[in-house]
C-alpha cells in the first residue's frame, strides 16, 4: 500500500529535500493530463474517494468545459516508493498547455527537476507539446516519456514509443505505458518519478529565494501565489519582498496544496506551496518574480523574469452601448487574475465605446472574451485582432501602433512587425500544402525533420500578423485537422507594410483601416470593398467604396442608389403594423452610424471587422 | 377552393374551418356573427355612414343574400349618406351577370376586381387560378348590371415578369375603360407559398430596380389614359373608402382580424373565424387588443399616410428640422404652394423619406 496517510507523511517545512521530487506534466489538450492527475490524486489517497470528481484540479468551469487548463497548480502528493519503501513527497506542478502561455510554462518548468512527457498513443505528439518538451530539455529537466490511453482500440503504442524515443534520445522500451482512465501503469509511473527525477538542491542557510510560478486571484483570499523555494525558507508571519517590484508584504498564510490549501509551519528548500499576503492584484505578485525576506534579502534574483508582453490587440465592445460600465468593471476584475491582460478605453465611430485590449495571443484573447461574457453576462463584439507595429518616420519620430487607425499618414521610414518562429507537426503527406500556406503567408523556411516515417516537423519564421489572420484555421482545414502549430516570439523585423484605408463616399472609415504587406494590399482592398458592397444597404444616392494606400485608390466598388423603398399597400390593418415598423426603425437608427451622408448599419461594421460567430450574435440581438 | 400563393390575408377555406364545411354552410354562420358585431358597434357609435367596403379576400364568394342581410341591418342601425360608396372586392372568375345583378340590387355600387395580370405565366407564378379572359367579360357584365364605378387591382414584379409583360397588362387593364386602378408591387410575405418557393430557390426574388421601372410605367400609362394618381398605388376616381384610412378618419372594421379606428383608438379583432364567432355567441366583444395613440404616434401616422397622397404634406405641419431634412430630397419632392408633394421618383422611396422625417 504505497499511499501514506497525510498525518504520517513528511510535513511541509520539515521535509528533507532528498525526499522531494518536483515534476510537471507536459501534454497537449485532450491527451489526458487531467485524467492522469485524477488517478494520481486517487492512488496517493490525498482526495477522499467521496469527494473525487473528474478533472479535480481544473478550477474554473471554462477550463473543465474546454478541456484545457489555464492556471497551473501544485499538488503535494505523499508517496511510499514501491522500489525502496521510503517515503517521498511528489509535487505535481500543472502547466498550461497552449502556445499563448509559453512564459508561464517556462516558469512552471523552472520550478521542477523533471517532467512527464505525456502523449496520447492514438494521436502522437503535437506541436505545442514538442515546443514545451524542447523548453523542458533546455531547462535540463529529466524527461519521463509516457504514452497515455493504452486502453484505446486505436492505440499505436509501438509507433509512438519509437517517435518519443527518437525525440528525447532513449530506448523505445523505456517509454512507459499508462491509462489515466483505468489507472493501469500509474503506480509504476509514481515509482519512476521517485527513481528518475533528481531531488531539489538548494542552500538552506542562504538568504531566502523562492520562485513565483503562478499567481491566482481568489475572491475570498485575495491573491494566492504559488512558489517553489530555492534557497532558505519561508515561515508564517515573515515579511517578504518581491525582488522585481520591491513591494513588501506581510505573510498572512503559507502552506501546501493537498489538493486543497492547507496552512503549514512554513516551506523549506525544494518545497512547493502557496502564500497569501492579502494583496488584491496579481500584478503585485508576478509570475517569474523572486520572493525574498525583507529583513534579510537575497542580492540576486532568480533568473528568467520577464514582464508579460501583449502580442495581439483587439477592440472589445458591448453590443448594447449601455453595458460599457459593466465591461469596464468586468475587465478590472479579470485583470486581478491576469497579469498579461492590458486594456484602455477607446471609441469607434462604428462600434461606440469599448476597450482596446492586449493579449498574449489568440487563445488568451478568446479566453478573456469568453470569461467576460460568461462571468459578467456581457454580450461583446471583438474586432479583428492585429499585432503591434513599430513605425519610424523619415524624420526619426517613433510611433507604436496597436490599432491600424493610428498608423501615421506622413512619410514613413521603416515599419517593424513581430516575427515568430513557428513549428508545424503534421503527417508527411501534407508537407506540400503546409509549405504553400507558409510561403503565401510570407514565411521563411528554417528546416524540416522527420519525427517518424510519416510524421514531419516543419519550422518557419512567419510574421505574427499572418498567424493572427486565420492561419490556424487554414492550416487545420488544409490538413484535415491533422497539423498542430506552435510558435514563439522571435523579435521584430522590418516589413514592406502599408496601411490600406477604406473610403465610403470619399470619407475614410477608421474602423476599416488595415495594415497589410504591400503585395497583398490590392487583394485586401478588393476583398474589403466587395464585402462592404454586400453589407451596406443602398442609399438614395450612389455610394462609391474605395480602398486606398495614402491618396492612391487601389480598388473601387459602387453601391447603386436605391430606386424603391416603399410598401405599396397601406390600408386599415396595415397602419398599425407600418407605424410599429417605423418605431422599430427609429430605434434601429441608434444602431445606424452615419459616415458622412451614408447610413451604415452596425451589422455591416461587425461583419466586416469581426468573426462569423459575432455576426450571428449581432443578428440574433437585433431580431430580439 | 384554395388561396393564392402570395396571399397572407386572414383567409380560410371552408374545409379548414369545419370538417366537410361548405361555402354556404360556413357563410351563414359567419354572417350571423358579423351581424352580432354590428349590434355591438351600433351601441357605441352613431354617425352617418359615408362608405362600406366588403373586402380583404374574396367576398364575392359569399351569396348576395348574405351580404344583403348585413347591408339591411346596417341601414336599420345607421343613416346612410345619400352618395354612399359601397364597394365589394371580387374575383373575376366567380362573377356571372346574374350574381352581379344581385349584388347591384342589394346596394353595392362599386366593384374592385382582382385582375393582377393579363399574362398567364405571371398569374401562374402568383398561383392565381383565374382566366384573364374572364376579366373583360366580368367588366362587360358589371356594366350591364348597372355598375358605374369599377376598379381593377394589378400586381407587378412577380418573379420572371418582364417590363414588356407588365406594359401589356397595364394597357389591357386600361383598355377596359375602368374608373380606378390600383397597382401593387408584389410583397413576398413570410409564411406564404411564394416565400417558401423563393427560399427553396425554385423562383427568383422580386427585383426592386425592375419594380421601380414598372411603377414609373404604370404611372405614366394611367395618367395618359386619364387616370391620375391620388395615392401612391392608386389612380383615377378616388375611392372614398380608402381616403378615410389615409385621412385617419374613423372606421369600424367588422369580422375576424378586422382593424378599426375611432377617435385615436385603434383596435383589432381576434383573427380566427371560429374564435370570433365563439366570442360573439357569448355576447362578448371579439376585440383582441387595442391601442390608444399618443400625440407622437398620431403625428407620425399622419406623416406616414399623408405623404402617400397627392395632396401631400402641409409645410406648416412640419418642424424646421423636418423641413431641413427634406432638402436632401430635391428630386423627390415638389413644393406646390404650401404643400410638399412627392414626385414619381419620390413616391418610390416614400418610406425612406418618412423615416427621415420622423427621425429629424
Amino acid at each position: 500500500m504505497p499511499a501514506i496517510p497525510l498525518s504520517k507523511a513528511p510535513q511541509p517545512a520539515s521535509t528533507d529535500p532528498a525526499q522531494i521530487r518536483n515534476f510537471c506534466i507536459i501534454a497537449h489538450i485532450d491527451h489526458g493530463k487531467s485524467t492522469l492527475a485524477d488517478r494520481m490524486l486517487q492512488i496517493t489517497e490525498v482526495v477522499d474517494p467521496r469527494q473525487m470528481r473528474a478533472q479535480y484540479l481544473d478550477r474554473m468551469d471554462i477550463e473543465r468545459e474546454r478541456g484545457i487548463t489555464i492556471k497551473s497548480q501544485a499538488v503535494r502528493l505523499p508517496w511510499r516508493s514501491g522500489r525502496d519503501g521510503k517515503d517521498y513527497i511528489l509535487n505535481m506542478i500543472d502547466t498550461p498547455g497552449h502556445v499563448d502561455f509559453t512564459y508561464e510554462v517556462s516558469r512552471s518548468l523552472a520550478a521542477c527537476e523533471g517532467a512527464i512527457l505525456l502523449v496520447d498513443c492514438a494521436q502522437g505528439i503535437e506541436a505545442q507539446t514538442l515546443a514545451n518538451l524542447y523548453l523542458a530539455m533546455e531547462n535540463n529537466l529529466q524527461i519521463i516519456p509516457v504514452l497515455n490511453k493504452i486502453d484505446l482500440p486505436a492505440a499505436q503504442p509501438d509507433k509512438f514509443a519509437a517517435e518519443l524515443a527518437k525525440l528525447i534520445g532513449c530506448n523505445p522500451e523505456d517509454v512507459l505505458r499508462v491509462s489515466g482512465k483505468t489507472g493501469a501503469g500509474v503506480e509504476e509511473l509514481l515509482d519512476e518519478i521517485v527513481a528518475q527525477i533528481p531531488a531539489p538542491v538548494g542552500d538552506k542557510a542562504a538568504p531566502t529565494r523562492a520562485l513565483i510560478f503562478d499567481s491566482v486571484y481568489d475572491v475570498y483570499r485575495g491573491v494566492v501565489t504559488y512558489i517553489r523555494v530555492v534557497d532558505g525558507k519561508l515561515l508564517p508571519r515573515d515579511q517578504i519582498q518581491m525582488i522585481s517590484t520591491g513591494a513588501r508584504h506581510e505573510l498572512l498564510e503559507i502552506g501546501a496544496i493537498s489538493p486543497e490549501p492547507l496552512a503549514s509551519q512554513g516551506l523549506g528548500v525544494g518545497e512547493v506551496g502557496y502564500l497569501i499576503t492579502g494583496v488584491k492584484d496579481v500584478r503585485q505578485s508576478r509570475v517569474g518574480d523572486t520572493v525574498t525576506l525583507y529583513q534579510k534579502p537575497a542580492k540576486q534574483a532568480l533568473a528568467g523574469y520577464k514582464d508579460p508582453k501583449p502580442m495581439v490587440f483587439s477592440g472589445l465592445y458591448p453590443i448594447d452601448g449601455a453595458d460599457f460600465p459593466m465591461l469596464r468593471e468586468a475587465l478590472d476584475k479579470l485583470q486581478l487574475n491576469d497579469a498579461a491582460l492590458v486594456y484602455e478605453p477607446e471609441s469607434s465611430a462604428a462600434l461606440g465605446f469599448g476597450f482596446r485590449c492586449g493579449f498574449l495571443g489568440l487563445l488568451h484573447m478568446e479566453i478573456v472574451r469568453e470569461r467576460l461574457e460568461r462571468e459578467a453576462g456581457l454580450n461583446l463584439i471583438s474586432t479583428a485582432p492585429n499585432v503591434v507595429y513599430e513605425v519610424t518616420m523619415e524624420d526619426g519620430k517613433q510611433i507604436t501602433v496597436t490599432n491600424p487607425s493610428e498608423f501615421p499618414n506622413g512619410k514613413v521610414g521603416e515599419v517593424l512587425e513581430p516575427i515568430v518562429k513557428a513549428t508545424v507537426l503534421a503527417p508527411s503527406e501534407y508537407i506540400g500544402t503546409i509549405m504553400e500556406l507558409c510561403q503565401d503567408r510570407r514565411g521563411t523556411l528554417l528546416g524540416m525533420d522527420y519525427l517518424s516515417e510519416d510524421r514531419v516537423e516543419i519550422r518557419y519564421d512567419l510574421p505574427l500578423a499572418e498567424i493572427v489572420f486565420d492561419f490556424f484555421d487554414q492550416l487545420k482545414s488544409r490538413t484535415k485537422g491533422y497539423a498542430s502549430l506552435d510558435y514563439e516570439d522571435k523579435g521584430n523585423l522590418a516589413g514592406n507594410l502599408v496601411k490600406v484605408d477604406i473610403l465610403l463616399n470619399g470619407e475614410t472609415v477608421d474602423a476599416f483601416s488595415s495594415i497589410v504587406h504591400r503585395d497583398k494590399a490590392y487583394a485586401y482592398g478588393v476583398m474589403m470593398t466587395q464585402k462592404l458592397r454586400e453589407l451596406i444597404p443602398r442609399q438614395q444616392f450612389e455610394v462609391p467604396i474605395q480602398a486606398a494606400i495614402g491618396s492612391k485608390i487601389i480598388a473601387r466598388e459602387n453601391i447603386r442608389a436605391i430606386r424603391k423603398d416603399v410598401l405599396a399597400k397601406c390600408y386599415g390593418g396595415d397602419i398599425t403594423r407600418k407605424r410599429k415598423l417605423l418605431e422599430k426603425q427609429k430605434e434601429g437608427k441608434k444602431r445606424m452610424k452615419m459616415v458622412g451622408r451614408v447610413e451604415v448599419p452596425q451589422e455591416a461594421f461587425v461583419a466586416a471587422l469581426a468573426t462569423d460567430a459575432d455576426i450571428e450574435k449581432v443578428k440574433a440581438a437585433r431580431d430580439k | 377552393m384554395k388561396r393564392c400563393g402570395y396571399c397572407d390575408f386572414n383567409t380560410y377555406t371552408p374545409s379548414e374551418l369545419r370538417e366537410g364545411g361548405t361555402l354556404e354552410g360556413v357563410s351563414a354562420g359567419f354572417i350571423d356573427a358579423l351581424i352580432a358585431e354590428v349590434t355591438f358597434a351600433a351601441r357605441t357609435t352613431s354617425t352617418t355612414v359615408p362608405t362600406i367596403f366588403f373586402g380583404g379576400g374574396t367576398p364575392s364568394l359569399m351569396p348576395a343574400k348574405e351580404l344583403g342581410r348585413v347591408l339591411d341591418l346596417l341601414k336599420q342601425r345607421w343613416e346612410f349618406s345619400p352618395n354612399i360608396e359601397i364597394t365589394m372586392e371580387c374575383n373575376p372568375d366567380t362573377l356571372t351577370l346574374q350574381s352581379l345583378e344581385e349584388y347591384r340590387a342589394i346596394g353595392i355600387n362599386r366593384l374592385s376586381m382582382g385582375m393582377q395580370s393579363a399574362d398567364k405565366s405571371v398569374l401562374k407564378v402568383l398561383d392565381r387560378t383565374h382566366d384573364p379572359e374572364n376579366v373583360a367579360k366580368s367588366i362587360e357584365n358589371a356594366r350591364k348590371a348597372g355598375f358605374d364605378n369599377l376598379s381593377l387591382d394589378l400586381i407587378y414584379g412577380a418573379p420572371g415578369e418582364t417590363l414588356q409583360q407588365w406594359e401589356s397588362t397595364v394597357s389591357t387593364a386600361l383598355s377596359y375603360n375602368i374608373d380606378h386602378l390600383s397597382a401593387y408591387a408584389l410583397i413576398v410575405e413570410d409564411g406564404t407559398k411564394l416565400a417558401a418557393k423563393i427560399k427553396r430557390g425554385e423562383i427568383s426574388k422580386p427585383n426592386d430596380d425592375l419594380m421601380a421601372e414598372m411603377y414609373l410605367l404604370v404611372d405614366q400609362l394611367a395618367s395618359k389614359a386619364g387616370l391620375n394618381w391620388y395615392e401612391l398605388s392608386n389612380w383615377g376616381r378616388p375611392a372614398a373608402h380608402n381616403l378615410i384610412y389615409w385621412h385617419n378618419q374613423n372606421w369600424w372594421g367588422l369580422g375576424p382580424g378586422a382593424h378599426s379606428h375611432v377617435d385615436g383608438v385603434r383596435w383589432w379583432n381576434v383573427k380566427h373565424p371560429s374564435k370570433y364567432q365563439e366570442q360573439l355567441a357569448k355576447f362578448e366583444s371579439p376585440m383582441q387588443d387595442r391601442e390608444r395613440l399618443t400625440v407622437d404616434q398620431m403625428r407620425d401616422e399622419k406623416l406616414m399616410l399623408q405623404i402617400r397622397l397627392r395632396e401631400g404634406l402641409l409645410k406648416s405641419d412640419l418642424t424646421s428640422n423636418q423641413i431641413a431634412v427634406l432638402a436632401e430630397f430635391s428630386d423627390e419632392i415638389l413644393q406646390i404652394e404650401e404643400r410638399l408633394v412627392l414626385t414619381a421618383k419620390g413616391r418610390l422611396i416614400a418610406d425612406r423619406i418618412v423615416r427621415s422625417l420622423v427621425m429629424a
